[in-house]
């Protein structure tokens, strides 16, 4: 099973009925599933004529209290935008699946890591904030994408699975643990003929004196529980580390092979890796900061997570990059040449 | 005594407060006296599009979904894949179908969806103030079309209901106007036809309605009623397009 087949399967055991997509490489595993995979729960796929009218579909599934999902790769999510943004602003919940690959424009079809900042800061209009996990193989994949969908039910809110055309085409043993069904809020809010309860209405237009900053602080008021209790990490190696590699999804998975091969050298080096990239692990980037270590940031692009660990660091510690862009594979040989630097006391060159 | 004339039940008891002469108003009410007829009040959710009609969810009283400008067939696909024992219609203005939402109509209709589209044609966009739609006749001035609508740089005027009818998917297809009292009767007709097809499964229907829209046009509301009988039929011909069922019957 490759990693873009995880995905699927693992939605449709988490109770996706609903699925709507529109071809793009290097996604078009989930798709294809789904057609045949969909019929057999008594879901629906739909191959629709856009991306935009595959999130809207999506849109109206939900809406009918429906697990939904969609999915693309990167110029397909550039397209899905509009609609991510009404689903934050009428708060339905989604599951959106990005398997990026390099940008931008038609960029080509390798894995990149080049949609960070559409995925956490935002992407579509407005002030909104998508919950977004990284998985980096196979097993968090599956793990992942369940939990997706559970947290757009308790939240409200899209969720993104941001992989990249690595994992999605990488096939490796993983446990497929089944679904356990977590204790959710209600759906008190699904349009489903207004019988014995008053109309119900789904909208994100607010035209009456200040009352949308009243539904943006609403919104702001539930990322901020995000922030409080939804952050996910792994940290490798970090307590007693001299340098730590912070890097998400496939450039963690290199990364660690770097890790592994310094430390059997004697290297203090190593890990962090955000699994939720909204929210960021700013916290306890900060606390590993403030022991007094450098970080380099790895990236499949030219440089997007950074920013985010500069921030969570606040210039107490020195933070350096070192990335490609345009859907190249850094190498586990790259990485530990980089480090190697850093520890040599030579001049960084990135 | 017997009670002949109320407000349906579908619509909420306030005022309508689109333009004095606005055709909306109207076509609202004849969808909610459709929704009373069938007795499905309580089975709908209607789609709410971008443009004046954003609205209709102050006045319907029942379940609505508000969509982004040109998606509600999108949308509406959505919903009622999962939901096919509950009735959607989708409510758009000629920017938001027959512009930004061309390939939404065009493949809802080709999957045969089992929905219903009221699509209003006022041949402008009302909400932002009178710019040119597809829908704008020639010559027509706008706030965008000052010199009157130039097929050279503009193009035509887009027949909706002409162009669906050639879908193998649709199954009815019809235009009706809301200048007299005859063509208000038949666009009840039409639209509870429409309604009544989806609820016996028997797939797409689209009632494109031909609406004044007197502020953009400026014209005084019984100018604007002359103007879609003298200007708007001879582009856009009252009539039903397509009928598969009454075909195969």
């Amino acid at each position: 099973m490759k990693g873009n087949e995880a995905i699927a399967e693992a939605a449709v055991q988490a109770g996706c009925r609903f699925y709507a997509g529109y071809p793009i490489t290097p996604q078009n595993e989930i798709p294809e599933y789904m057609s045949w995979r969909m019929p057999e729960v008594n879901g629906v796929f739909v191959q629709a004529e856009s991306e935009l009218a595959a999130i809207n579909m999506v849109y109206g599934a939900s809406a009918a209290g429906v697990r939904a999902m969609t999915s693309s790769s990167s110029p397909g999510i550039s397209l899905k935008q509009e609609t991510i943004s009404y689903l934050a602003g009428a708060e339905l919940p989604a599951v959106i699946v990005n398997i990026q690959r390099g940008g931008p424009g038609l960029g080509n079809i390798s894995g990149s890591q080049a949609d960070y900042f559409q995925a956490v800061k935002g992407g579509g209009h407005g002030d909104y904030k998508l919950l977004v996990y990284a998985p980096y193989n196979l097993q968090e994949m599956w793990n992942l994408t369940m939990l997706a969908f559970d947290k757009a039910d308790e939240y409200r809110n899209p969720v993104m699975i941001l992989g990249d055309g690595v994992i999605g085409q990488m096939v490796e043993p993983f446990y497929p643990k089944p679904y356990v069904r977590p204790e959710l809020p209600v759906k008190d809010w699904v349009l489903d003929g207004c019988k014995n309860r008053e109309p119900r209405v789904i909208k994100s237009l607010y035209m009456g004196e200040g009352e949308l900053e009243m539904r943006n602080n609403i919104l702001q008021k539930k990322y901020k529980v995000m922030k409080d209790k939804e952050v996910s990490f792994e940290g490798y190696y970090t307590e007693d580390s001299e340098i730590i590699i912070v890097a998400f999804g496939i450039a963690a998975r290199i990364a660690l092979s770097s890790v592994k091969r310094l430390r059997s050298e004697g290297f203090k080096v190593g890990l962090f890796r955000p699994i939720t990239l909204f929210p960021f692990p700013e916290k306890e980037l900060f606390m590993l900061a403030r022991e007094s270590r450098r970080f380099i940031t790895i990236e499949m692009n030219a440089g997007q997570m950074v920013e985010d660990v500069r921030l969570s660091i606040n210039g107490i510690s020195e933070v350096l990059f070192y990335g490609r862009p345009g859907g190249t594979i850094i190498t586990p040989a790259e990485v530990q040449e980089k480090i190697l630097q850093l520890f040599n006391h030579q001049p960084y060159l990135a | 005594m017997e009670k002949i004339f109320q407000r349906p039940a579908s619509l909420k008891p306030v005022p309508f407060r689109y333009c004095p002469g606005c055709g909306h108003s109207l076509i609202h009410r004849l969808i909610a006296e459709c929704i009373d007829n069938l007795g499905i009040r309580e089975k709908v959710v209607g789609i709410a599009p971008v443009g004046c009609a954003v609205f209709a969810y102050d006045y319907f009283n029942f379940d609505m979904l508000e969509v982004a400008h040109g998606r509600p067939p999108a949308a509406a696909t959505g919903y009622k894949r999962v939901m096919p024992d509950r009735i959607i219609f989708s409510y758009q203005g000629d920017g938001d179908l027959a512009a930004i939402g061309t390939a939404e109509i065009i493949h809802a209709a080709n999957r045969g969806e089992n929905i219903s589209v009221f699509f209003v044609n006022n041949a402008t966009y009302g909400m932002t103030g009178g710019q040119m739609a597809p829908t704008t006749l020639l010559g027509q001035k706008t706030t965008t079309t000052p010199f009157g609508r130039n097929n050279e740089t503009a193009g035509y005027p887009l027949r909706v209901a002409e162009l669906l009818s050639t879908i193998e998917g649709a199954s009815y297809i019809v235009r009706t106007s809301v200048d007299s009292y005859k063509n208000i009767i038949g666009t009840k007709k039409a639209i509870e036809k429409s309604f009544r097809y989806q609820i016996e499964g028997k797939g797409f229907s689209l009632v494109e309605i031909l609406s004044p829209c007197p502020v953009n046009w400026k014209l005084s509301p019984i100018d604007s009623l002359t103007w879609i009988q003298t200007e708007m039929v001879s582009v856009y011909p009252l009539g039903t397009f397509k009928d598969k069922i009454k075909e195969i019957e």
